[in-house]
């Protein structure tokens, strides 16, 4: 039997609850499984309710799971919350003694463990009895304790000997306390059997180390729930390498020196969340129109305005493929996984080398800030491109923007001799040089910016995952962070008989056009499940293809589960073979 | 030493006959051909207006932007290739109205370019609007009762935002003006060069005459350009008589100088891009 279970951890805000449920994270992954964490927390920085849950498996992780196996509640607003997701066969509540006492309901298992009292008496420290609660697991579901005693070290080393033995003793209290408790759950760990080499990382850290990858050196930014830890990240870990990150005064100014230092010949990123995506169109349509590769990435949260800060939606796809003003084309893609993230970003740098255009690449909160183990990423997966420059006879008469057979042009970088231009924001000439009467040029550029669509229509082509049977009767197609999920709910509804497939792509715009098509024909119905109100990339899909799709949104600013995929496959199908009418799109 | 002419780029200016601009132009030029920068290492950068023109009438890389954004990207390619001289120009209602937050920044930030701003206290390009430093009670086409705000000071913003080289010129004293600029590229750090740039089409108030009547060189009065409340007092000087010349200069070390990878580091664009070694990274996340 394999081995899957879902931890949750919950509790007041500033308490540590989210440290408790990093170090869980951690131990499960170095005991050898794979973890899938999933974090909400409230926007206020003190005080509020916060929670963190992991899941851990012998198998791949492919969402953050359904009901709790353990729900570890500090409070009775953490009971409150989420003893309703705890599983009524045989789920676990552990709870603080000290703290209140819950009613009993069927199905659930009781511990109540007196955890402030535990630390306050024996270690003298209340905090503790956050180590008092992970001893507590350890001893019951068997994860190693050394594990954590090597954790306790390296996360509290630097503030002393002292403080390290005093968390240790922590642990082992709690330790001792469960070996008193009569065990009525069958929850066991022990080692995974995961075996080659893995990172445990966020989608934000996934996605800064594959930029690093790509010989992104500089990073100008501006703090913003939930993309900072991007910046974060690439303060500390691109001066190793010989790169850094200006914070600047804004978004405008951040995507300003991305685009300035791309001119300049360097590859550079900018990271931000809707409201700073907002303010970057103008720019981003300048980097159109002068032709300079750039990445912006938004983990987006939701909106619109400042919305909710720390939850999750996919509702920026609109601005993503249609912000800014004019006919401005630009590549837009979605990250999928916390892998993905850095493979993902790779491409991304990738196409807007090759491109000469900006490519704006949608993660999102859930994705950003859940962690996972990864392998160690394959660098030979993805290579680095970097864009055309000119060769030495075309930098006599050179024309930066010289109308080609494949739409690209050679791009100069500053310091070539011979190879000046203006990089201009007015409509231009092959030259550079402004053309903001002639007409017939303004339809000629035009369709140079746009026939770069062409080529990246096969690269979006190849991008494409499918899932489950190909040629399905009911066929899901998602974006973005919700590609294990609906993977999960896939393998589910299978199983149960279904006839049910799922295409993800990983370009959204433009978009995979011949993949899309032969994946729509001959299915009897098309569920799009997007994590917003409108359903914008069905809407996107509308006007490419005459099809009923049917819509799943979800807009509470939580991500999907496999569940509510399942149940609307259920759904559907019921529907499919009672009649053979298409279904009305709800909006 | 190298010719203005090897400046001078393919397409004549289209700034109206008589414009400041047209000595802003030839003093830049002027002053590259002085320091010997070989065109093909200079940027200039600009945004909106009729002076954000500029890159395009000179032989150097150009980078013709959004309407006030020209210093952000200024600054990323400073700081993308720091080896190349970077200017950036435009005019009042671009650097001191919509993009006056990352003016004052850029102040503060003092990476090492040159800002060359061509103040004709009106907005040119969208015909006769007021600016950021159009003068109270001046009618213009959008205050026919005349301008109610106070005019901004550009000099004493930069002097607290912490510019390290302030200096303004005027575009009818041309030899002058292409030593300030000379001073700014050569200075270590942020220079701001304001220069009043009469619009002789929109501005019927502060024309040449006007600035001529009134404008005095700071070094002929033996102002001490280290001494910042000096500096200060000598930007609100503005009446019967008004400075220009070099107001203020101090060595700071700059943005680059600080920065403990940019500092003695090969410009990043000069670096290969090569695979890159992740190992070093990767160890804090296993």
């Amino acid at each position: 039997m394999t081995t899957d279970y879902v931890f949750r951890v919950g509790g007041e805000g500033g308490e540590g609850v989210i440290s408790t449920g990093e170090m869980l994270t951690l131990a499960l992954a170095r005991a050898g499984f794979q973890i899938y964490t999933f974090r909400t927390y409230p926007a206020e920085i003190k005080g509020g309710h916060a929670n963190y849950q992991v899941r851990a498996s012998d198998k791949l992780l492919l969402s953050q799971g359904h009901w709790l196996d353990v729900l570890l509640a500090f409070n009775e607003e953490a009971y409150q919350k989420h003893i309703q997701d705890v599983r009524r066969n045989g789920g676990v509540l552990i709870y603080d003694t000290d703290s209140y006492q819950p009613p009993i309901l069927e199905g659930v298992i009781y511990y109540g463990v007196p955890l402030t009292s535990l630390a306050t008496e024996k270690i003298g420290i209340k905090l503790t009895k956050n180590i008092v609660s992970l001893g507590v697991l350890a001893h019951l579901f068997d994860i190693p304790l050394k594990v954590f005693e090597d954790l306790l070290k390296e996360r509290f080393g630097r503030k002393g000997e002292v403080v390290v033995q005093k968390n240790i003793d922590a642990l082992h209290v709690g330790a001792e306390y469960a070996k008193q408790i009569p065990r009525q759950d069958r929850i066991q760990l022990g080692s995974g059997s995961r075996g080659a080499k893995h990172l445990v990382l966020s989608g934000n850290e996934s996605l800064a180390l594959g930029a690093i990858a790509s010989g992104c050196r500089l990073y100008a930014g501006y703090p913003i729930t939930p993309a900072t830890d991007i910046m974060e990240f690439l303060a500390r870990e691109l001066p190793k390498i010989g790169g850094f990150v200006v914070q600047t005064e804004d978004e405008i100014s951040a995507i300003g020196v991305v685009l300035g230092s791309s001119y300049a010949g360097k590859k550079a990123m900018t990271a931000t969340s809707g409201p700073g995506f907002s303010l970057m169109t103008e720019m981003i349509g300048l980097a159109v129109v002068a032709e300079i590769p750039s990445v912006i990435v938004d983990v987006q949260r939701v909106g619109p305005s400042t919305g909710m800060p720390t939850k999750t939606e996919q509702g920026d796809l609109y601005l993503a493929v249609y912000g800014g003003h004019g006919n401005c084309p630009r590549i837009v893609m979605a990250l999928t996984s916390v892998e993905d993230c850095f493979y993902g970003i790779m491409r991304a740098f990738n196409l807007s080398e090759q491109f000469q255009m900006p490519v704006v690449v949608l993660s999102d909160q859930y994705l950003g800030h859940r962690k996972a183990t990864v392998p160690v990423p394959d660098l030979n997966q993805v290579p680095v491109i970097d864009r055309r420059k000119p060769q030495a006879e075309e930098l006599a008469g050179f024309r930066r923007y010289r109308f080609t057979p494949d739409n690209i042009s050679p791009m100069s970088i500053p310091g070539m001799e011979g190879g000046g231009y203006v990089a201009e924001g007015l409509e231009h000439d092959e030259v550079g040089y402004p053309a903001a009467s002639d007409h017939e040029n303004h339809l000629r550029s035009t369709q140079k910016r746009y026939g770069k669509f062409g080529q990246i229509h096969q690269i979006a082509n190849d991008l494409v995952r499918l899932y489950g049977n190909p040629h399905p009767e009911i066929g899901i197609i998602g974006w973005g962070s919700s590609e294990g999920v609906i993977r999960e709910a896939v393998e589910i509804a299978q199983s149960k008989g279904y006839s049910v497939g799922a295409l993800h792509p990983k370009i959204l715009y433009p978009q995979p056009i011949a993949k899309l098509k032969e994946f729509i024909e001959g299915t009897k119905a098309v569920i799009i499940p997007e994590v917003n109100f409108t359903g914008q990339f069905a809407t996107l899909l509308r006007k490419r293809f005459a099809y009923d799709f049917i819509q799943l949104n979800k807009c509470i600013g939580l991500p999907f589960t496999p569940q509510e995929i399942v149940d609307k496959i259920e759904e559907v199908a019921a529907h499919v073979h009672s009649s053979r009418r298409s279904h009305p799109a709800a909006v | 030493m190298a010719q203005v002419k090897e400046y001078i780029g393919k397409v004549k200016p289209d700034w109206c006959p008589g414009c400041g601009d047209f000595g802003v132009l030839n003093a830049l030029q002027r002053a590259l051909a002085d320091l010997d920068i070989a065109p093909h290492n200079v940027l200039v950068v600009s945004g909106i207006g009729c002076s954000s023109n500029l890159p395009g009438f000179i032989n150097a890389y150009g980078f013709h932007g959004l309407h006030g954004r020209s210093l952000p990207v200024a600054s990323g390619a400073k700081l993308g290739n720091h080896g190349l001289t970077v200017i950036a120009t435009g005019g009042d209602g671009d650097g001191y109205g919509i993009g006056v937050g990352h003016f004052i920044h850029t102040c503060r930030r003092n990476i090492d370019m040159t800002y060359i701003v061509m103040d004709n206290q009106i907005y040119g390009l969208t015909t006769g609007q007021a600016s950021p430093t159009t003068e109270k009670d001046i009618r213009t086409k959008s205050t026919p009762e005349g301008t109610i705000e106070l005019a901004l000071n550009p000099i004493a913003l930069a002097l607290t935002a912490g510019a390290t080289y302030v200096a303004r010129g005027f575009s009818g004293e041309n030899l002058h003006l292409a030593q300030l600029m000379r001073g700014a590229i050569e200075h270590k750090g942020f220079a701001l060069v304001d220069v009043f740039s009469p619009c002789v089409t929109y501005n019927k108030h502060n024309t040449y005459p006007w600035f001529r009547e009134r404008v005095y060189k700071l070094e002929e009065e033996r102002h001490d350009p280290s001494d910042f409340r000096l500096a200060m007092e000598k930007a609100y000087e503005w009446g019967a008589r008004i400075p220009i010349g070099l107001f203020y200069k101090v060595e700071r070390p700059t943005y680059e100088d600080e920065d403990s990878v940019l500092r003695g580091g090969i410009p990043l664009a000069k670096q290969p891009l090569e695979r890159t070694d992740l190992a070093a990274v990767m160890e804090d996340f296993i």
